[in-house]
């Protein structure tokens, strides 16, 4: 038995060796990915020329091995210096790849391993079912229910003062011809009074979605899906719209913008697009469009030429996108404040919308609705112990003595002022 | 309550009963006032049922078409390549310098998504130190002006053509300049004080052997010039350094408002009226005038005189200062007495004392040179060191050239930046001579009176589109850079003249760091237009980009005196009394608003309120109530009937002025103060083409009837123009509106201010504010102490965190205006017409009310700015019946103009009069396009539509909402200021950032007289103002309103008795 167990003993430990390495393995791997996902992939593809090259079969092409390493801490002073890297910079530019100076050697080690043992996801196969069609709404059940239950009712009330009259004519008790309920002043009040609500209900919810125009989804210049670049991509909101973070307009990225990937990504190779009415999109075509707009020609790689001088490659111009969001004139609003200091997610008011083909309004955006946020959201409140929140709340003193005496326990947009007039009209 | 002693008008004064009546009737319209329109058709005026009924169906039809279930669709237009320093919704400021006519400020410009909306002060500036002027602060809406010529212009008959591109200008002129043969070239312009400019004007003179630079002030200062070379041997205006004086005397210089460098002066002047501590140090102010002047109204003790008498005044001074002058005789004692008390302070303050003078005769500058050397000013109080090249014209020299014009040996003649057709004394004579010229260029921006004349225009840029620099001050450079590519198909005046200068090297000077020019490179070709060659000329200064970042580079100079010549007197003594004199005398002023007319096109000057008359849109006589007894019957003092008569309506009756010749027939206006043979006539009005069917387009929709051109009645000496004359009145049968708007509203006599002299202050301190203090006391019950929980039966709100305040120093304040401008260029404010105006619509958020106090023959002024007091119990928010003005957690009073249904009932209740409602739709935010248009000419005036015009409305603050007909608006404290500046707070997580914040006017203020910001916080400049005790009060507090805006009380550095404590006391010894 004793001989089994050593045998067996050894057998689990190389076992459990081998498991070890692996896991090991596929830790340095993931980590290669993230990594990859992280810093590189911004311009680089492993297997397909992007803003920057191909990088798999790197090793292949770079005079040295040390080189890369270098090249990643230092790309500008390489082109100046090295022979490969000038003609690398001489394909790519006017692009210089940023530096990178704090990436590790194993971590470049990691990346370069996870480029290389890159293989392409074979491609979906069919659609994700647009989640089958559930959810069914009820309400459309009751209503024809209480319709059918309305009309027995008063066909029966018809049956029983028919058989009243005919029993009352039996036993010889004279009636008077009895009023046809269309002209029963009963029926008639009530059916007014009915068509009065129903009719006012209609009246003022109609009158207060005025102008609201919660789920508009107009058709854009270009078929840009959210869901392929902020969804599938993963490219962060903020790349495009920067000023999110510094303007009260969170901005559309200008042409060049779109262009800083768009130049590498000439075809579209994903999964189908498909719009809600069934048309299939030809994502080529639409970044054909961009091509268009940006005065770019995607077979010389280059811009057109400035003929006309007027700053701007010939044939260029901005694409006018159709507003989805629209405030009124009269408010404020100021996507900076929810964002850095509110630390609001771009989903909380937009939706999902890295799931969105095309961006829909998925908010109602209604006064109501935004105050309501804001009595329910909490601010960052200084805690003058823990010194921790945005020290900006210190001044009010008054909470922070309520919170001391355990009078309140957070505070919220409302009680800074977050519901009065003047925060969002003037 | 003592308070008959502050008065607005002579209503108020004397309380007649009509003045009660409409103070009463605070609105005076029907509540329709499309009632008003249609009164001829519908049934006798009033409105019956039936067309109530016609209304109501109209109104509701209109707000459903209105609102159409369709919603527009929108679109968003991102750049295709967005520039690095563009963020959309972000402003940018950018320093530069705003110039017009030698002015020149050094100023910070807003630009908002690449358009300047803007102007606020350059703090680094020695010489503004951050103030700004009513006119820098408007000029960012002479940008947009509609007037502007959108490209060169060649004249053809009576026509003008364009000319399709620059460089068939260019030939054109080369062709035209190399036929005038020997005749003279003379480039006329403003005081030219650019480095820059100069060099490229003396490389452009080089090239045509005879030519020369004629510098041409509108409104001249050549007297002092002249005086100066005499007295110095310096042709040149000597830095002034009022805040080193503890005595000024003035001979009717109008320092604070309009004369020479008015924003530096009144830095400088209100440095020593900040009272600080239980016994100030206050400087003293004389003045001596023949109109009421804002520095006058300033003054601590003010004098009036004929203008003819100004020399004596000046010799009587001299000579009580122990000039070897004989004193001629000054008739009257009030003025003798105040002689004698003002050289006897200017030699108790020897060496720190100054004297200015506002004529422009050579002589009596002379004189009050050879004063100011007696008094010690020299070196000390005037700085020689540093010269003032704001101004530097001599008028010899303009009545040369109008001579050569006019005998026709001027070959060519090219105009920058001066009008001179309007402004100068025989401008039509000029006009029709210059027509004559072989080469007439104008570089004008506007086909204005004269580019009229001219038969080539090429339009200079604006100042917000031009690269450029300034020295305003020897040593004080300020810089230009271009806040907007050019809107139109303009290009620089100095790129022009590089030009047409040929293809000669382009001389180059080497500048050394302080901006001297060092010596000239000849050989280094410059680009060929000025942009690279402003940047070329400062190359020799290694960081310009820092100067431009800055907008100023100064150099420190030590101040200097000038040698001074005492031989000058002898030659001035004879003819510096000799004015002549008359029973009716006129003075011609410039308005603190309008200056020399060259902005007269810009709405918001033509609607500022004169700070002393209150009158907009329009120039006038302005004579004294005794003058206007013998000159137009009008008894106002002791017949209440024609008081009233003249008082309440609009109307005033007009009399015709004759000078040397020439006629104006003028309104008449009654003030207090006025010397009582003295008329006073504002110049810069009165623009008008000779093409008068073009004036709308050319002068300009607000020019255009504003007002007559009083530049005709400027004499002219023999050595330089003199601004007053000996004149002869008629009586006219004729009427003239004026649209006033001090009789707007009415504190009903309750006590708004409080002042008392130096000597009182100092002795009892406590006094000044007794009267409020008692009245507080007596609200309260027995025993109760804290007013603002105790005064009142509703409950106190708390402010947690922020609580915002504002603080104003009447002290300080001179009634500049400057202010209320910035707060209608920051806010969006409308332009309401003088139709408008003269039924009290006019829109403004901040007002200057001016309160006359004293000897109703020459009364003392106090200027108190009123804007909404945001009070903490607010009478104006419990009477809304919608809510729409409510109270923030932050002590602002708020109002939400979408939630305005238009009742007025807060208007009515606020007892400080500054809600102001939309009567008609001023701004063009109606749904409906041309519907104003039916109002035109008989409601509206036509600058309501150039206000809305798509180009004038690129001036529009994004931040504030455009408000509509039919809502109330008012003085908001900039919240979207105060916004912006909590979310930078809470960004760099930084509470200091609140403590102080300014406001529009607060930034504006050339004196510093407004402070703002929390007033929770103890270390706020705001509260450090409320905690002088003495002198802080709230207006009206005894309402128990609880204001947010208090005032500091005004204190007079005299020995008369000012104020209500005196007169209390004064009534208590009688």
């Amino acid at each position: 038995m004793s001989r089994y167990r050593i045998t067996i003993n050894k057998t689990l430990a190389v076992l459990l060796l081998v498991l070890l390495f692996s896991i090991n393995n596929s830790a340095f791997a993931a980590d290669g990915e993230a990594l990859f996902k992280a810093n590189c992939s911004n311009c680089h593809k492993p297997d397909a020329d992007y803003t920057g090259p191909a990088l798999k079969g790197w090793s292949s092409r770079v005079p040295s091995p040390d080189w890369v390493y270098k090249w990643v801490a230092n790309p500008a002073q390489m082109i100046a210096t090295d022979a490969y890297a000038k003609a690398l910079f001489e394909q790519w530019k006017p692009t210089v790849m940023t530096a990178f100076s704090n990436l590790k050697k194993e971590e470049i080690d990691a990346i370069l391993k996870y480029v290389d043992d890159y293989t392409p996801p074979a491609p979906a196969t069919a659609s994700a079912s647009g989640a089958a069609g559930g959810a069914s709404d009820d309400s459309m059940l009751y209503g024809i229910l209480t319709l059918v239950l309305a009309l027995v009712a008063l066909i029966l009330l018809q049956v029983n003062s028919n058989l009243r009259k005919l029993s009352d004519e039996k036993e010889g008790i004279y009636r008077s011809e009895p009023v046809p309920f269309y002209r029963n002043k009963t029926y008639l009040m009530a059916g007014i009074l009915v068509l009065f609500i129903v009719g006012g209900y209609f009246t003022i919810t109609g009158a207060i979605g005025l102008g609201r125009m919660k789920n508009y989804q107009p058709v854009q210049p270009i078929y840009y899906s959210h869901k392929i670049h902020a969804g599938i991509n993963q490219i962060s909101c903020l790349y495009c719209h920067g000023s999110a973070q510094d303007s009260k307009h969170a901005g559309i990225p200008s042409v060049n913008v779109c262009m800083n990937c768009h130049m590498a990504i000439k075809e579209y190779k994903g999964d189908p697009i498909v719009r809600e009415d069934g048309s299939a999109v030809n994502g080529t075509e639409e970044i054909q469009k961009l091509y268009q707009y940006a005065g770019w020609n995607p077979d010389t790689k280059q811009y057109n030429a400035d003929n006309n001088s007027d700053g701007i490659p010939d044939g260029a111009k901005p694409i006018s996108w159709v507003k989805i969001h629209n405030l009124p004139d009269h408010v404020y609003f100021n996507h900076s404040q929810h964002i850095k200091v509110g630390k609001q997610q771009c989903q909380t008011c937009h939706g999902n919308i890295q799931e969105m083909p095309e961006v829909f309004q998925f908010a109602e955006l209604s006064m109501g609705w935004c105050v309501n946020c804001h009595r329910e959201s909490k601010v960052d409140f200084y805690n003058k112990e823990t010194k921790e929140g945005n020290k900006f709340y210190s001044i009010y003193e008054k909470f922070h003595e309520d919170i001391k005496n355990h009078k309140l326990d957070s505070v919220t947009v409302e009680k800074i002022g977050g519901t009065e007039c003047q925060k969002c009209h003037y | 309550m003592s308070n008959k002693k502050y008065w607005q008008n002579f209503g108020e004064l004397n309380q007649t009963a009509t003045f009660k009546q409409s103070a009463d009737n605070e609105f005076n319209e029907s509540l329709l006032p499309i009632e008003e329109i249609s009164s001829e058709g519908l049934l006798d005026g009033k409105t019956p049922r039936r067309d109530f009924l016609k209304y109501l169906g109209f109104s509701t039809a209109a707000a459903a078409l209105a609102a159409s279930c369709e919603m527009p669709v929108r679109r968003a237009v991102p750049y295709l390549q967005r520039p690095d320093n563009v963020i959309p919704g972000v402003s940018n400021y950018y320093a530069s310098t705003y110039v017009n006519g030698g002015d020149a400020i050094s100023v910070v410009v807003k630009q908002r998504d690449g358009r300047p909306i803007k102007i606020e002060g350059n703090e680094l500036s020695s010489i503004t130190k951050g103030g700004t002027s009513a006119q820098a602060q408007a000029s960012v809406l002479d940008l947009y002006d509609t007037t502007r010529l959108r490209h060169p212009l060649q004249k053809v008959g009576n026509d003008y053509k364009e000319v399709s591109t620059f460089e068939a200008f260019d030939s054109m002129i080369a062709g035209e300049m190399s036929s005038i043969g020997a005749k003279s070239v003379v480039l006329l312009t403003s005081t030219i004080n650019s480095p820059s400019t100069l060099q490229i004007i003396n490389n452009f003179l080089a090239k045509y052997p005879g030519s020369r630079h004629v510098q041409y002030d509108t409104v001249s200062y050549s007297g002092m010039i002249t005086a100066n070379e005499a007295c110095y041997g310096k042709k040149a205006l000597p830095s002034y350094q009022f805040d080193k004086a503890k005595t000024i005397v003035s001979l009717g210089a109008d320092f604070l408002g309009t004369w020479l460098s008015p924003v530096e002066f009144s830095r400088q002047y209100a440095s020593n009226r900040k009272v600080s501590g239980d016994a100030p140090k206050l400087s003293r102010h004389f003045h001596f005038e023949s109109m009421l002047s804002l520095t006058g109204s300033n003054a601590d003790d003010r004098f009036t005189h004929k203008p003819s008498e100004t020399g004596a005044i000046a010799l009587a001074l001299l000579a009580k200062l122990g000039g070897a002058v004989t004193a001629p005789s000054i008739a009257d004692a009030k003025v003798k007495a105040g002689i004698d008390k003002a050289a006897a302070e200017l030699m108790k303050t020897k060496g720190a004392s100054l004297v200015v003078c506002g004529s422009n005769d050579m002589n009596i500058q002379v004189v009050v040179n050879t004063i100011n050397e007696i008094i010690g000013a020299n070196g000390t109080t005037i700085n020689w060191a540093v010269t003032n090249n704001t101004r530097k014209g001599t008028d010899t020299e303009m009545s040369t050239l109008v001579a050569d014009i006019n005998s026709g040996s001027v070959g060519a003649l090219l105009v920058y930046d001066c009008n001179p057709v309007y402004s100068f004394s025989e401008g039509n004579k000029l006009g029709a001579a210059i027509s004559k010229v072989p080469v007439s260029i104008s570089f004008n921006g506007t086909l204005d009176e004269t580019s009229e004349q001219c038969k080539y225009v090429i339009p200079s840029h604006h100042w917000l589109e031009s690269w450029g620099d300034a020295e305003p001050k020897t040593g004080h450079f300020s810089f230009m850079q271009p806040l907007i590519n050019p809107l139109f198909k303009t290009r620089a005046f100095q790129t022009s003249l590089m030009k047409w200068t040929g293809s000669q090297t382009v001389n180059i000077p080497t500048v050394d760091s302080t901006g001297k020019v060092l010596g000239v490179t000849p050989s280094k070709v410059s680009s060929a237009d000025y942009e690279n060659y402003v940047k070329d000329f400062w190359s020799g200064k290694a960081d310009f980009e820092k100067a431009l970042q800055d907008g100023v580079i100064e150099v420190e100079t030590a101040p200097a005196a000038a040698t001074f010549n005492a031989a000058a007197l002898t030659a001035a003594l004879g003819k510096a009394a000799a004015a002549k004199s008359g029973a009716t005398e006129v003075v011609l002023y410039q308005k603190v608003s309008m200056g020399t007319g060259s902005q007269a096109n810009n709405p918001w000057l033509q609607e500022l309120p004169d700070p002393i008359s209150k009158v907009t849109w329009d120039n006038y006589a302005m004579v004294s109530p005794e003058l206007a007894k013998s000159l137009v019957g009008l008894d106002i003092m002791n017949n209440q009937r024609q008081a009233d008569s003249y008082e309440v309506t609009p109307e005033k009756p007009v009399i015709k002025v004759t000078v040397n010749g020439k006629s104006l027939e003028l309104p008449v206006l009654i003030l207090p103060g006025l010397n009582d043979n003295t008329i006073a006539v504002a110049l810069g009005y009165g623009r008008e083409s000779a093409d008068q069917a073009n004036s709308l387009e050319r002068v300009g929709r607000s020019a255009t009837g504003a007002g007559k051109n009083a530049y005709p009645m400027v004499g002219f000496d023999g050595s330089s123009f003199i601004y007053s004359a000996a004149a002869t009145v008629e009586k006219t049968n004729n009427t003239y509106p004026l649209a006033q708007t001090q009789v707007h509203g009415s504190s009903e006599s309750r006590p708004v201010i409080f002042e008392t002299n130096l000597s009182s202050y100092t002795k009892n301190p406590e006094a000044l504010l007794e009267e409020p203090r008692n009245e507080r006391m007596g609200i309260m019950a027995e025993g109760k102490t804290d007013f603002v929980k105790d005064g009142t039966i509703y409950p106190d709100y708390e402010k947690p965190g922020i609580k915002w305040g504002m603080s104003i120093d009447l002290n300080t304040c001179t009634g500049c205006s400057a202010c209320v401008v910035a707060c209608t260029a920051e806010n969006n404010v409308s332009v309401v017409g003088k139709i408008q105006v003269q039924k009290a619509h006019e829109m403004h958020w901040l007002r200057i009310d001016r309160y006359f106090t004293g000897d109703i023959k020459n009364p003392d002024v106090v200027f108190q700015p009123m804007l909404c007091q945001h009070c903490d119990n607010a009478p104006c928010e419990n009477v809304c019946p919608v809510a729409a003005t409510n109270h923030s957690s932050e002590g602002l009073n708020q109002m939400t103009y979408n939630r305005c249904i238009g009742t007025r009932y807060c208007a009515n209740n606020c007892p400080f009069k500054v809600r102001r409602f939309n009567w008609l739709d001023f701004t063009g935010a109606d749904s409906f396009k041309d519907n104003q248009q039916p109002l035109r000419g008989t409601e509206l005036n036509e600058v309501v539509f150039q206000m809305n015009d798509d180009l004038t409305r690129m001036v529009l603050n994004p931040d504030v909402t455009v408000r509509s007909r039919g809502v109330i608006e008012k003085c908001s404290f900039c919240v979207q200021r105060l916004q912006d500046t909590k979310l930078e707070a809470k960004k760099n997580q930084d509470p200091t950032m609140v403590r102080n914040v300014k406001t529009a006017c607060m930034q504006a203020c050339p004196t510093n007289a407004i402070n703002f910001g929390n007033v929770n916080d103890k270390e706020s400049e705001v509260s450090k103002a409320r905690a002088d005790k003495n002198r802080n009060f709230y207006v009206l507090e005894q309402l128990h309103v609880l204001p947010n805006v208090s005032y500091l009380a005004k204190i007079r550095n005299t020995d008369r008795h000012v104020g209500i404590a005196e007169e209390a006391h004064e009534e208590a010894h009688s």
